[in-house]
């Protein structure tokens, strides 16, 4: 492992809720190396979710320092942050989140749509990505017509597809079984090994964290160890 | 797939409330392109170009009939070739049908209208029978009348010297258009007005209306000028204009048909403001998440707004497009003729602009805010 891949310093956030201001993270700091794979573990409410939007690029911080890939991204403007999104960050949720009206393929091709590729280019590369993920055969099937397991399949390829360092995964496999949860988890474990995809995945799962090289545990906002 | 490609399978997702949507922009346009026509009709100025017939009213009001007097001075009126007069007889067919019957000079009505077609001998019958009809092909298809047939026609503005309003004639000729412009235009008829004249009960000397038939196209303009002139401060004076206005101004005596029309225009896209705002609204409501997911990736605001925005735009465009389309079709098949509706340029390019309005009217709130949408708000459900 190289050099800090994501460095987070001294951040705080805090929302407003009616007239009450509330502090989520308490000057939280980190580092996570190039090519880590971390699981992030914590009670509801810890603010998981909070630092992992925070790292994403989705939000920014109240206070402090982020850092992720040499960009600091806690200056970028709104339209920056979003090309930033676009080219440096896969996201993976819990409930999927595809597009219900388009195919497969189509999907996983969304992301592309921001990038200068053409028809041929783009087709091309939708179809590497759901060969990693094993979802050739589906790539005509609407995510109705698909399994948990596989619509999360088909959400990881649009996450891989434009090729971005650091994937983002709020609870992958919160929704599923034990089976097709270790399948999406060791998928996941592939594309840290073996394509060097940096990877910060929450979970309230002690045997998914085992498949993560290292994990953090949060609670009331601020980290609590960091194993090895 | 393009960005298009994505808004065309955005507009898939409830297909029926695309589909009912989509019906009711095209019935919209379909009522906005053929009143758009009639309101474009009306609201046209005098044009004399290519007129080949004027006609005479009383400047007050066509339904004030001119004396017959005026006639030989008419006549007279360089440029005019031949005159005919119509007075209109109010027809009543089986008590409650109103038809367009006149009363007119049978040899003055083939001399001014050669644009209508009957056999030598049903023409001089029209002439020297007392009690003669002639019907245009049109209506004596409709009611299935034979030449020969005696035919019970009711007056609701002439009665008969004894009172009463039923008058009988005798059917004796059929006419017809020349070209299919004409033809349509035959479901009218005529009575012999000598006949009218000598056994109404209000007497004789009313002419109606002058219809006059011009040596010279090109000098409509100057002839209508010069009839009025000659009319202008007598206790009859004339408004003369050509027949295609004339038309227009029977149809007008309906009432205002202008504000009518404005105000149907007006109803309906109100209406539909209403059904597809709310279309567009729902569609934004229900998928939340999945603009947040676009977001996301990184599209930025501005994109989210274009995709919703396009989405309104396209179902406007397709339904309005449609719409007109239906409209044209529908007005080259009851226009022409004397009610020349035409679904044309004009009415085109007031409709075009009615789509782009709407599309921004129904699509601007939603799509303003769609792009609005805080991430990590949408995406927690917030
Ligand atoms: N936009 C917001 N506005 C107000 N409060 C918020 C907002 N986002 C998060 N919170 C609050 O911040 C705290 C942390 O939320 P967060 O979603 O980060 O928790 P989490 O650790 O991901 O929990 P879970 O395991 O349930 O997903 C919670 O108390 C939550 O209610
Ligand atoms: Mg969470």
């Amino acid at each position: 492992m190289s050099e800090a891949m994501i460095r987070v310093r001294d951040v705080h956030k805090s929302y407003v809720r009616g007239r009450q201001q509330v502090e989520v993270l308490h000057g939280l700091t980190l580092d996570i190396p190039n090519g880590d794979f971390v699981a992030l573990m914590g009670p509801s409410g810890s603010g998981k979710t909070t630092l992992l939007n925070l790292v994403g690029g989705l939000d920014r911080p109240t206070s402090g320092q982020i850092e992720v890939a040499g960009v600091r991204i806690d200056q970028l403007g709104s339209g920056q942050l979003a090309r930033w999104r676009a080219r440096n960050v896969g996201f993976v949720f819990q409930f999927y989140n595809l597009m219900p009206v388009l195919t497969a393929e189509r999907n996983v091709e969304l992301p592309l749509l921001l990038t200068g590729l053409s028809a041929a280019q783009r087709r091309k590369s939708v179809a590497v990505a759901l060969e990693v993920v094993g979802l050739t055969d589906r790539a005509r099937h609407k995510p109705k017509e698909l399994s948990g397991g596989q619509e999360q399949r088909v959400a990881i390829a649009r996450a891989l597809v434009s090729d971005p360092t650091v994937l983002i995964c709020d609870e992958p496999t919160g929704d599923l079984d034990r089976r097709t949860a270790d399948e999406i988890l060791g998928l996941l474990q592939v594309l840290n090994r073996e394509h060097g995809k940096t990877i910060v995945m929450v979970t309230h799962d002690p045997k998914a964290a085992e498949f993560a090289r290292r994990t953090l545990h949060l609670e009331k906002g601020q980290l609590l160890e960091q194993a090895a | 797939m393009t960005r298009l490609g994505f808004v065309i399978a955005n507009l898939g997702r409830r297909k029926t409330r695309t589909i009912l949507t989509l019906l009711s922009i095209v019935t919209a346009f379909l009522l906005f392109g053929l009143l758009q026509a009639v309101n474009v009709l009306f609201s046209a100025g005098a044009d004399f170009v290519g007129a080949t017939r004027l006609v005479t009213q009383a400047r007050v009001s066509f339904t004030q009939p001119l004396p017959m007097r005026l006639l030989p001075q008419i006549e007279s009126v360089s440029g005019v070739d031949q005159v005919m007069w119509a007075q209109w007889f109010g027809g009543v067919w089986q008590e409650s049908t109103q038809l367009i019957v006149f009363a007119t000079d049978p040899g003055r009505l083939e001399a001014v209208y050669p644009e209508f077609v009957m056999p030598a001998d049903q023409w001089r019958a029209f002439r020297e029978t007392r009690t003669s009809m002639i019907a245009g092909r049109a209506l004596a298809d409709q009611y299935g009348w034979k030449i020969g047939q005696k035919l019970p026609i009711g007056s609701n503005i002439f009665p008969q010297k004894d009172g009463s309003k039923s008058w009988t004639f005798d059917l004796v000729g059929v006419f017809d258009g020349k070209d299919e412009e004409w033809q349509r235009n035959t479901n009218l008829a005529y009575v012999n007005f000598a006949y009218f004249d000598e056994a109404n009960q209000f007497g004789s000397g009313r002419a109606g209306t002058f219809t006059i038939k011009l040596a010279d196209p090109d000098r409509a303009a100057e002839v209508a000028l010069a009839i009025d002139t000659m009319f202008e401060n007598s206790p009859d004076e004339t408004k003369t204009q050509t027949e295609r206005d004339f038309n227009i101004g029977f149809f007008k005596q309906i009432g205002d048909i202008g504000l009518i029309v404005r105000w149907i225009l007006f109803a309906v896209f109100f209406t539909l403001l209403l059904v597809v705002g709310n279309t567009i609204a729902q569609s934004v409501r229900e998928r939340i998440p999945e603009l947040a997911i676009l977001k996301t990736l990184g599209f930025s605001d501005g994109a989210v707004l274009g995709f919703v925005l396009a989405e309104a735009a396209a179902l406007c465009v397709i339904g309005g497009i449609a719409g007109l389309g239906l409209a044209t079709l529908a007005g080259t098949m009851v226009g022409g003729g004397n009610l020349p509706i035409a679904v044309d340029h004009r009415v085109w390019t007031a409709g075009l602009a009615a789509i782009v309005l709407l599309a921004l009217a129904v699509g601007l709130l939603p799509a303003l805010r769609a792009s609005r949408l805080t991430i990590v708000d949408a995406l927690a459900g917030r």
